[in-house]
């Protein structure tokens, strides 16, 4: 074979290499979410969604419990989160272009990727042990809120940079306190960024486990109070992966099922959203431009 | 004694927009061929079709014939790889490979065809390195890296590179506008020595350069070639008075 | 805005109150903990070493499956393509990122598991069995399963920020490859992949600070023993596995090596991920489809 055919034979080996990588790493994403739903759908009932978690197997057991547990989780860790990442996005991209800011930035990338078990020893030492509360509702959205901080954080700035320097010079110009630009440019552009940002941030904090294994830990009872600990859709799972009853284990399957739900949506959901940003900051950025000519 | 290159109703387009309308020219071999016109009037995108770079562009099509040595490039059988072998392009800003040793991007094409043989890679290098008129400056230094040197040596570099895989004919889109004018004149000088051995085509928007090396011309308006023909003749009694109006500066 | 700093703060000094607790750990055991081999909670004997031995292992393996399988899928994404193809594709890749851990773990232990122990093991014990990697009973729940789960998880990391190093190349290098006569498959290899290099390098640093700290997949198929052996095909532990699978009942003098066990961890995540960053810079994307969930 002459080396013009052999050239040929590789480009296209490689394509299909390159493809086959595609494909392979698809397979497993398929398997689990075909897999889920045909193990979890059986579970999924009325009662399955309304009645609390026993442990025992016995039939009238539901998820009730962990999904409440999970809302009361992200709610509060949202409540925590989501003004301290939004005020850190908003400070970095308005003020933060200096050496202080980058700092700022460097940390919030690092802790965006850590791990998340590490958070969750971070927020026992503080909340469980130092602050002496024990396991409970409040440890856990501590932890979660650490995890959601950079997220939120990271969207907030990005989505703040989109907005073209002009605008804020152009504001400025006309004599508007910084801090009233930066709300202005926050509630009207940086909108969507923060809604996406939330969102991120919650498709990410309802799948934790470890974290909430180490300072949220379980409770099979109904339970709002904040220093006792709650049941969550994921330690659900966890606490019954390998358990031998046969309900126990739907009931893992179940969750499972109502957790990746729960991410998907939520994610595709942000997908959904970005695109429409995109559309619309154009036009916005439009408006912007012909409110403030109007005014000079 | 036949043309190189030859086009026969090329049309090029960018989806909807047609940028070559309907383009029939003839190259001479072993002269240099200049294409001159305003910026947006299609001269890039007319050579980019001679080597098939056009359709490299997602979007990109291309329609009529384009003869070299009487072959059409745009037949069903070819294969655009091989077209590009035989045809070499130079872009307008430099672009060595910035991971390779000078030495390294010249042999470029060579490697890619499986020649392991370092005295005929070295003899290579030595050749084109001086048909670019780059060899006395970077002889001492092939091992750096090829974006070390300066943007007129990468330049020719980037000559040489092409000259180094033996083409049959060599695309030069706009060479020296990213240049001083002392690169700007290296450049030109090696060019006039090249035509002895290759078919060149330069698209320029310097006028006076295409009226100090280019042996024919070609005038594009607007995606159409408005006229094409000897240099002293465009330059000096053109026929169409489009032409003329280009030449004398009254617009682009 | 001292609300940014509050962050800062407060994580160091969370760092300051964990070194607090391991105290009793750190006093009894000193330097030697780090390569203490054995973990003995009756005679309260702790070892970090074959936890640490276990988080390399299945990192290593995760990093050897994962990489090739993510440079393709970054190539293949961000050169090959059709463009109708290419967002949507993306997205869902970026999904695989979104799969809480847990879920990972369930499906790993009913799934692939399964697969594991009664092909891919045997397979592998088949031809490489005289080797120590391969030695003892394939029932799956191993370092093996681990590494692949564990591989499973970050190829979307690896793969999307080696995609967006690719793109980044600029066209010119491309058509400087293509203009000589290259094919595509040439043009990726020389134009493309070595300029991109330190940006994939990055993101494979990335993908093995990800896999350091990967907690539930990996404690639900990596089999608890706390032993170090040579056998990919024996159960074992990671530092984060270990921390998952004895929080509950620990306490004293056991609970405080956990909670060095943590400490070195988060030093390790700290160094690698300050690594990542440093050679990704700020092109480094943002937690795309952030589901997640170590």
């Amino acid at each position: 074979m002459n080396r013009y055919r052999y050239r040929r034979m590789k480009n296209n080996l490689a394509s299909a290499l390159a493809l086959a990588c595609v494909v392979l790493a698809l397979i497993p994403l398929i398997y689990i979410l075909a897999g889920v739903v045909s193990k979890g759908a059986p579970a999924i009932s009325w009662e399955f969604l309304t009645q609390r978690t026993k442990g025992t197997g016995e039939p009238g057991e539901g998820i009730g419990n962990a999904i409440v547990g999970t809302l009361l989780l992200i709610a509060y860790a949202s409540a925590i989160g989501l003004p301290i990442g939004i005020l850190t996005g908003i400070y970095v991209s308005e003020y933060g272009n200096n050496r202080y800011g980058a700092t700022i930035r460097f940390f919030n990338d690092i802790l965006a990727n850590f791990p998340s078990i590490v958070v969750g020893l971070l927020a026992y030492a503080l909340v469980v042990s130092y602050l002496n509360v024990g396991f409970s509702l409040i440890a856990g959205s501590f932890a979660l809120a650490i995890i959601m901080i950079p997220i939120v954080a990271n969207t907030t700035e990005e989505a703040l940079r989109m907005v073209p320097n002009s605008l804020r010079e152009g504001a400025l110009a006309l004599g508007v306190p910084r801090w009233r630009t930066v709300l202005k440019v926050m509630l009207v552009n940086g909108r969507a960024g923060v809604i996406t940002g939330s969102l991120l941030g919650v498709a990410r904090i309802a799948g934790e486990t470890a974290p909430l294994l180490l300072t949220a830990f379980y409770s099979s009872f109904w339970s709002y109070s904040p220093t006792e600990p709650i049941a969550s859709l994921p330690l659900t799972i966890f606490r019954n992966y390998n358990s031998p009853s046969e309900a126990l284990l739907q009931q893992a399957w179940g969750a499972a099922l109502v957790l990746i739900s729960i991410v998907l949506i939520l994610n595709v959901s942000v997908r959904l959203l970005m695109r429409n940003n995109r559309r619309r900051s154009k036009a916005v950025k439009r408006t912007w431009k012909t409110r403030l000519s109007l005014k000079v | 004694m036949e043309d190189k290159i030859v086009t026969e109703g090329l049309n090029a387009y960018f989806g909807q927009v047609h940028a070559v309308k309907g383009v029939d020219i003839r190259i001479p071999r072993n002269a240099i061929t200049a294409v001159i016109g305003p910026s947006g009037c299609g001269k890039s995108t007319l050579i980019r079709c001679m080597n098939r770079m056009h359709e490299v562009v997602r979007g990109a099509r291309v329609t009529g014939e384009v003869l070299l040595d009487g072959d059409n490039i745009y037949g069903s059988q070819v294969d655009p790889v091989q077209v590009r072998a035989k045809v070499g392009m130079v872009f307008q800003k430099p672009n060595p490979f910035p991971t390779m040793s000078i030495y390294d991007n010249v042999v470029a094409s060579l490697r890619l065809n499986g020649e392991k043989n370092w005295k005929k890679l070295d003899e290579v290098v030595r050749k084109s390195l001086r048909l670019a008129a780059l060899w006395d400056e970077v002889k001492d230094q092939l091992d750096a890296s090829g974006v070390s040197i300066s943007g007129g040596q990468q330049q020719r570099l980037c000559i040489a590179r092409a000259l180094a895989a033996d083409p049959e004919a060599l695309l030069l889109d706009e060479p020296c506008s990213a240049l001083d004018p002392i690169a700007t004149a290296k450049i030109e000088d090696l060019l006039f020595d090249l035509k002895r051995n290759y078919t060149i085509v330069i698209v320029t928007h310097n006028m006076q350069q295409a009226a100090r090396i280019a042996d024919f011309t070609a005038f594009m308006y607007l995606g159409e070639l408005v006229e094409c023909g000897v240099t002293k003749k465009i330059f000096e009694n053109p026929d169409k008075e489009l032409t003329e109006k280009y030449i004398t500066g009254r617009f682009g | 805005m001292g609300v940014a700093t509050l962050t800062l703060v407060l994580v160091w000094a969370l760092v300051a109150r964990m070194i607090f607790d391991s105290q009793s750990s750190i006093d009894r055991f000193g330097a030697s903990f780090l390569w203490g081999s054995s973990w003995n909670p009756n005679q309260d004997v702790y070892g970090a070493l074959p936890f640490i031995a276990g988080t390399l292992t299945t990192t290593l393996l995760a990093l050897l499956i994962g990489v090739p399988l993510s440079v393709g899928i970054a190539i293949y994404l961000a050169e090959l393509a059709p463009p109708w193809l290419k967002n949507p594709l993306s997205f869902v890749v970026e999904l695989l990122a979104a799969v809480p851990s847990v879920i990972y773990g369930l499906w790993a232990m009913y799934a692939l598991r399964p697969i594991m122990a009664d092909s891919v093991e045997p397979f592998f014990k088949s031809f490489l069995g005289w080797t120590p990697l391969f030695q003892g009973d394939s029932i799956g729940l191993d370092k093996f399963t681990a590494g692949v789960i564990l591989a499973i998880m970050i190829i979307p990391t690896i793969a999307s920020v080696s995609k967006e190093a690719l793109m980044a190349v600029p066209d010119s290098q491309r058509e400087a490859a293509l203009s000589l006569g290259a094919t595509r498959y040439e043009t990726t290899r020389i134009a493309v992949l070595s300029y991109a290099r330190s940006g994939i390098f990055g993101a494979v640093i990335l993908g093995l600070g990800r896999a350091v700290g990967e907690t539930m997949a990996v404690t639900m198929t990596i089999g608890n023993a706390n032993g170090i052996s040579w056998s990919l095909l024996d159960p074992g532990q990671t530092m984060a596995s270990l921390i998952a699978n004895n929080w509950g009942e620990a306490q004293g003098l056991q609970l405080s090596a956990l909670i060095e066990i943590g400490l070195v961890l988060f030093v390790v995540a700290l160094i690698i991920n300050v690594f990542a960053r440093l050679i990704v810079g700020r092109f480094m994307k943002r937690i795309p489809a952030a589901g997640g969930g170590l």
